[in-house]
């Protein structure tokens, strides 16, 4: 398996606060890779990191073997990496399709173009129905979709998802991670932020568990939430595997 | 077969072709040079609010200082013509462009500002222009600059017998304002003002150039004030800097259209059309005993528009546009 994402000894400060301090992961190409661990672990930064929100204060990324860590935001998408925000941000004023649109124009000048992307996209993230509403008539698991749908339309080779599935009921949930499954079919490799363990967990190939800002353990799911490092950052000292 | 959408751009286009043939019609009859006068003002704060709603309704940048741009407009035409006999013809697309550079030097500091602390700015930056000319004794300082009129001719761009070729001059620069921004709705700037104007950040992720977008959309909007400028200037036949560079006429920029509807293709039309006459009629009427009546009215319906339709006249007619199927 080849590689796409890879970051090295990734530190951010925030004041006295030590955010992330020496991350080093990978991302495989075509992996759906979980990011997850306790609140205030660090994923958001490192996710942050990754798509260029935060500048890490020291540390490099790489992206398929470039150097990205000075790349703003907007540089990092036209290379392929796209994101969602775990507070949702759309376009309210703007219809779905053209919330959509904005994203499909990285790839296309033509807005002819861009829309019938923005079509398409909006056809597998199932939002086709509601291509006319103006954004801010969505319900909120609509407006999840709305972000996975934008950043899909940037034709992404790394898709960054911050807790998409966070806060749906069970059934919503359950079609978002068919959602996911379906992009990463689609040739998208897939790195989601998620604190749900036990949503995340079937889906993903590999999770990464953060603690306290450093990667505490790594591995196959299964492996991972039997790891008594694991169960002791979630619950505390007093449980043991 | 045309979708939904082309449908939608090809009615806007016919809607606007029939406003504009009526818009045409509408003087012939009308001798009284009073109503005239009202009609070339409406007109001209049709395509001034139109220009101003390119920067601040599209693409979400609140200017209130635009009498800047409309002053080096009326500035430019008026020294070229006056020091060295260029036609105002030459003089319009000068002040267009020297505008259009200003907006982008300003932006270059200003867009890095947010929100209101961009909108403070562009008050400061138009009073700077303001006191600028007020002590520039080469355009004339406070006294100001009298275009010299000899008799009608479009050579010049300068009459004295109608002001229906005024008219009709503003009503051209409107349709091309409103043209500029049709065809901008359905381009990538379009779509990334929009973006930048909801929200930034997102946009960002999303690959827009933020900057950018504002810089261009800066460059545009000056381009066309300052036509309607060189315009005015030309209409009036006399400026100084208080007639052309004060305040007011930022806000008379920006109330059409947030009156009619920030950042949509008819609101600066809409609401110059209801916001002008009101004003020239309420001062004509009303504004005879010097008590200030006319204002107090004049910001009333303001008020109650504001109130009672805080996204515009616009939206009394366009919310059915995304009705659910």
């Amino acid at each position: 398996m080849s590689m796409l994402l890879e970051t090295e000894a990734l530190t951010v400060h925030f004041g006295g606060i030590l955010a992330n301090s020496d991350i080093s992961i990978s991302v495989n190409k075509g992996e759906i890779l979980g990011l997850i661990g306790p609140n205030g672990a660090g994923k958001s930064t490192l996710f942050n990191l990754v798509a260029g929100t935060y500048r890490p204060t020291s540390g490099r990324i790489r992206f398929e073997g470039r150097d990205i860590t000075p790349l703003p935001p907007a540089a990092r998408c036209k290379l392929g990496i796209a994101r969602t925000f775990q507070v949702v941000k759309s376009f309210e004023t703007m219809s779905v399709l053209e919330n959509v649109v904005v994203g499909a124009l990285v790839r296309f000048t033509n807005t002819k173009a861009a829309r019938e992307e923005a079509h398409r996209v909006l056809d597998v993230t199932g939002l086709s129905r509601r291509a006319e509403a103006d954004a801010r008539e969505l319900t909120p698991p609509e407006k999840r979709r709305l972000e996975v749908a934008r950043a899909l339309a940037t034709q992404p080779k790394l898709l960054l998802l911050d807790e998409v599935l966070t806060g749906l009921t069970p059934a919503e949930a359950q079609k978002g991670v068919e959602l996911v499954r379906k992009i990463r079919d689609l040739g998208v490799t897939v790195v989601m932020v998620e604190h749900v363990m036990e949503v995340v967990m079937p889906l993903v190939d590999r999770a990464i568990v953060l603690d306290l800002g450093r990667v505490l353990v790594e591995g196959a799911p299964q492996a991972i939430v039997r790891d008594p490092k694991v169960i002791q950052a979630y619950l505390g000292d007093r449980f043991h595997a | 077969m045309a979708t939904a959408f082309e449908i939608r751009r090809r009615n806007q286009l016919i809607i606007a072709a029939v406003v504009v043939a009526i818009m045409i019609a509408l003087p012939l009859g009308i001798k009284d040079v009073y109503v005239q006068n009202i009609l070339v003002l409406t007109v001209m704060y049709a395509a001034l609010s139109q220009s101003w709603n390119i920067l601040s309704g599209y693409c979400g940048q609140i200017s209130l200082g635009h009498a800047l741009y409309f002053g080096i407009g009326a500035y430019a035409s008026t020294l070229l013509f006056v020091k060295f006999g260029v036609i105002p013809w030459f003089g319009m697309a000068a002040g267009g462009i020297i505008a259009a550079a200003i907006a982008l030097i300003v932006g270059w500091p200003c867009f890095r500002l947010g929100g209101h602390y961009f909108t403070i700015a562009t008050i400061v930056l138009a009073e700077i222009g303001l006191i600028l000319f007020l002590n520039w004794d080469y355009s004339g300082a406070a006294s100001g600059l009298q275009i010299p009129v000899s008799g009608d001719s479009w050579l010049t761009f300068t009459f004295l017998r109608s002001k229906l070729p005024y008219y009709y001059f503003a009503l051209g620069l409107a349709a091309v304002v409103w043209l500029v921004t049709f065809f901008i709705e359905d381009s990538k700037w379009g779509y990334y003002w929009r973006a930048v104007r909801e929200n930034t950040i997102a946009a960002q992720s999303l690959g827009v150039q933020v900057f950018r977008s504002k810089m261009a959309a800066a460059a545009v909007s000056a381009f066309f004030t300052a036509v309607g400028g060189s315009f005015y200037a030309q209409f009036v036949s006399y400026i100084d800097p208080d007639s052309v560079m004060v305040f007011q006429f930022s806000l008379l920029m920006a109330l059409p259209a947030v009156l009619g509807g920030i950042g949509t293709l008819w609101g600066p039309a809409l609401g110059a059309a209801v916001l002008i006459p009101l004003t020239e009629l309420t001062r004509s009427y009303m504004g005879g005993g010097g008590k200030g009546i006319d204002l107090i009215f004049y910001g009333a319906v303001i008020m109650i528009i504001a109130l009672a339709r805080p996204e515009g006249l616009l939206s009394l007619v366009s919310r059915t546009r995304h009705a659910p199927p």
